[in-house]
């Protein structure tokens, strides 16, 4: 069974009847993903896409049995649909929206915090693409066919540069187990940790290509994590070598503000914990390739 | 979101932390009017720019009569200053701010930042004020004290005693330091600020507890709650280039190169930077359209790069996912019917419908170089430069 999300996984859309939560929902539906409601206060009793609407999660959960919810609501309401997710009893939270403030994502971990660690929610984003698991499901917005079925798990911050991976893996013939996106914003509700860690304890994942860029001390502590407590090889990329110092590069964790958050200094961290790296990004694919190659 | 030393000061002011008298002037005429109405002997004549390190700059002038004051102001008024944080091209004076001197007695460091390791605020105090953090941080590691502010409950009475008295500072000033802290923590949390820096925070002669310069930056992504912060935004001191993309909804950042980039997401588009780099050629720019990649978008991208003087050659590279490439073809033909490009244009598609957008491309009557790989597209355009 692959991590975090499996073909039976039940869906609900938060922010359903809106414009981006219906083309959305209608893409995760078309790719096969086990979409069974969605939450738009106010629309509850209604039916949307054939599939019926709620007024709060609770709602869906009870009537539904959904273990997953995506979000689609705007910035300023995302956390308080984060929480209401978390306290619903969903497993897994996808969070697509860009633009949350900081302060708001550092509220819902540390709300999240007062569920016990079996009963605590995976929450994944935000300003990210969300998760794939190729030919089984698909929460975010990614497009699903450039995905090929297969062992490799893909972690990202990028959306682009994880489709990136994506396409130059299967132009190789390569497939993947998960691709999760874990999004460009300062503070992630899921960290490359976190999720290397499932990739390790996951039985359809042979090695893991973790797609890093400048900013924040993430990729380090992935880095050093793999280091201690990981037999599955690591390969990594690190955008930004061209970045400038002190600036946001588009994403608002996308900033160096302090040593190690270079995408050099990332790179001799990574090399010194055993990563293999993809010194450039039109190579991720083939590196991927030597590594599986090597550990045949 | 930056803003002036000035407005951070009348900030913190409103939560309890004391500043010497002074006022903003935007002319010579009015300042010496100012400095009479500050009172006292001796002023500080600042230029209000974006950047720290105005001292060294030529930015700060200490003045002993409010004729001085004037002629000062007459000095920095309209003139660029360049800092070792503003670039060469330095950031250009509309504002001063004339304060009454202070006599130190000593100076201290105190900066919020958010940490994101641990996820919370991050206090940094240090003895050595008047140096940058980064300084201190080398040249005197051991001064500095730290303490973290749990963001569910804020900061507590307890952690501003421990950072004052860790400061070494006498005992019947510890309750002011401990407000000025705490004032510091709440401005922090109840304005969405990244950074709240006090650099020096000093002890005067007299025994006053005074923020002698400040800085403050936000959460870009909470201004849409912050109406009073928002309001404080000086585009004059952001590139032009930069608030022009700004105002359009495009991430932007102004580079030194001469390859101008068009593309798709941020990650993607660093990664770009780093081929053009490594195929030896610079980027002019960084500039991410949205992972959509939609029509307006890519006309409103066109001419912000044709803005650009010293681009010599333009980079288009767009995974397509949900927008297909034909989508995106049509709209990259579209937005160069209405705008003139004169350097050389390299495309690279990829993702949905790759062969049908390079063959809307090549039917159009776009004179352009066609890239498969995001390395053949880097290669062609340092190529493409000679």
């Amino acid at each position: 069974m692959s991590v975090i999300i499996h073909k039976d996984t039940k869906i609900i859309i938060q922010g359903f009847t809106g414009k981006m939560g219906t083309f959305h929902a209608e893409e995760m539906i078309k790719y096969g993903s086990n979409v069974v409601g969605g939450v738009t206060p106010g629309k509850g009793g209604q039916k949307h896409l054939d599939r019926p609407v709620f007024d709060t999660v609770k709602d869906a959960v009870k009537n539904t049995g959904a273990t997953a919810s995506i979000l689609f609501v705007p910035p300023a309401f995302a956390a308080d649909s984060a929480m209401e997710a978390a306290d619903a009893g969903i497993k897994t939270c996808v969070a697509i929206v860009d633009g949350i403030p900081s302060h708001d994502m550092i509220k819902i971990k540390r709300y999240m915090r007062r569920y016990s660690r079996t009963e605590k929610m995976t929450l994944v984003g935000p300003n990210c693409a969300g998760i794939i698991s190729p030919g089984k499901s698909m929460l975010g917005i990614m497009p699903g066919h450039i995905y090929k079925e297969g062992r490799v798990g893909i972690i990202s911050r990028s959306g682009t540069l994880g489709y990136e991976a994506a396409q130059q893996l299967k132009n190789l013939n390569i497939g993947i187990s998960t691709s999760v996106g874990i999004g460009g914003d300062p503070i992630n509700g899921s960290s490359f940790r976190d999720i290397i860690e499932k990739f390790e304890t996951d039985d359809e994942t042979d090695v893991i290509l973790m797609i890093g860029e400048i900013g924040g001390p993430q990729e380090v502590a992935a880095g050093e994590f793999a280091k201690e407590n990981m037999k599955k090889p690591v390969i990594g990329y690190i955008a930004g070598l061209t970045a400038p110092k002190g600036r946001v590069m588009g994403h608002a964790g996308a900033i160096v503000s302090a040593y190690g958050e270079s995408a050099i200094e990332k790179v001799e961290i990574l090399k010194e914990c055993g990563v293999t790296i993809s010194k450039n990004p039109s190579v991720m694919g083939d590196t991927v390739k030597s590594v599986l190659e090597k550990s045949k | 979101m930056d803003i002036h030393e000035y407005q951070a000061k009348e900030i913190l002011a409103s939560f309890g932390v004391t500043i010497p008298r002074g006022g903003i002037v935007y002319s010579p005429e009015t300042a010496e009017n100012k400095a009479r109405e500050i009172g006292g002997s001796k002023w500080v004549v600042k230029a209000q720019i974006h950047s720290g390190a105005r001292g060294k700059a030529g930015g700060v002038i200490v003045c002993n009569s409010p004729l001085e004051v004037a002629q000062a102001t007459d000095k920095l008024l309209g003139k660029k200053l360049v800092t070792n944080q503003t670039g060469p091209q330095g950031k250009i004076v509309n504002r001063i701010y004339i304060e009454e001197a202070t006599d130190i007695e000593k100076e201290l460091y105190l900066g919020l930042v958010f940490d994101r390791s641990s996820e919370s605020i991050m206090i940094v105090a240090s003895t050595e004020g008047g140096m940058s953090v980064e300084e201190i941080a080398k040249e005197k590691p051991d001064s500095i004290i730290r303490s973290k502010i749990e963001v569910a409950v804020g900061i507590q009475d307890f952690q501003a005693r421990e950072l004052a008295f860790g400061l070494g500072i006498e005992p019947e000033l510890v309750r002011r330091v401990s407000e000025t802290i705490i004032g510091c923590a709440k401005a922090f949390s109840e304005l969405d600020a990244t950074m709240v820096e006090v650099n020096p925070l000093v002890i005067s002669k007299q025994k006053q507890i005074l923020a002698l310069d400040c800085k403050m930056s936000f959460d870009n992504n909470a201004m849409f709650r912050r109406d009073k912060v928002s309001e404080l935004r000086d585009k004059t001191q952001e590139d032009d280039k930069e608030v022009y993309a700004s105002d359009r909804g495009l991430n932007y950042v102004s580079l030194d190169g001469n390859i101008g980039n068009i593309i798709n997401g941020a990650g993607l588009a660093m990664a770009s930077m780093d081929m053009i780099k490594l195929a030896g050629g610079e980027p002019a720019n960084f500039l991410d359209v949205g992972g959509g990649a939609t029509p307006e978008k890519i006309v409103k991208a066109f001419r912000l790069i044709t803005m650009d003087k010293k681009v010599k050659v333009i980079l288009v590279n767009i995974f397509a996912g949900i927008n297909r490439c034909d989508w995106v073809a049509e709209g990259i033909v579209q937005a160069l019917e209405k705008i003139e490009i004169k350097v050389p244009l390299v495309i690279r598609l990829a993702g949905t419908n790759v062969e049908k957008g390079n063959k809307i491309l090549k039917e159009s009557k776009l004179n352009y170089i066609e890239a498969s790989t995001l390395e053949e597209a880097a290669n062609k355009a340092v190529a493409a430069l000679k």
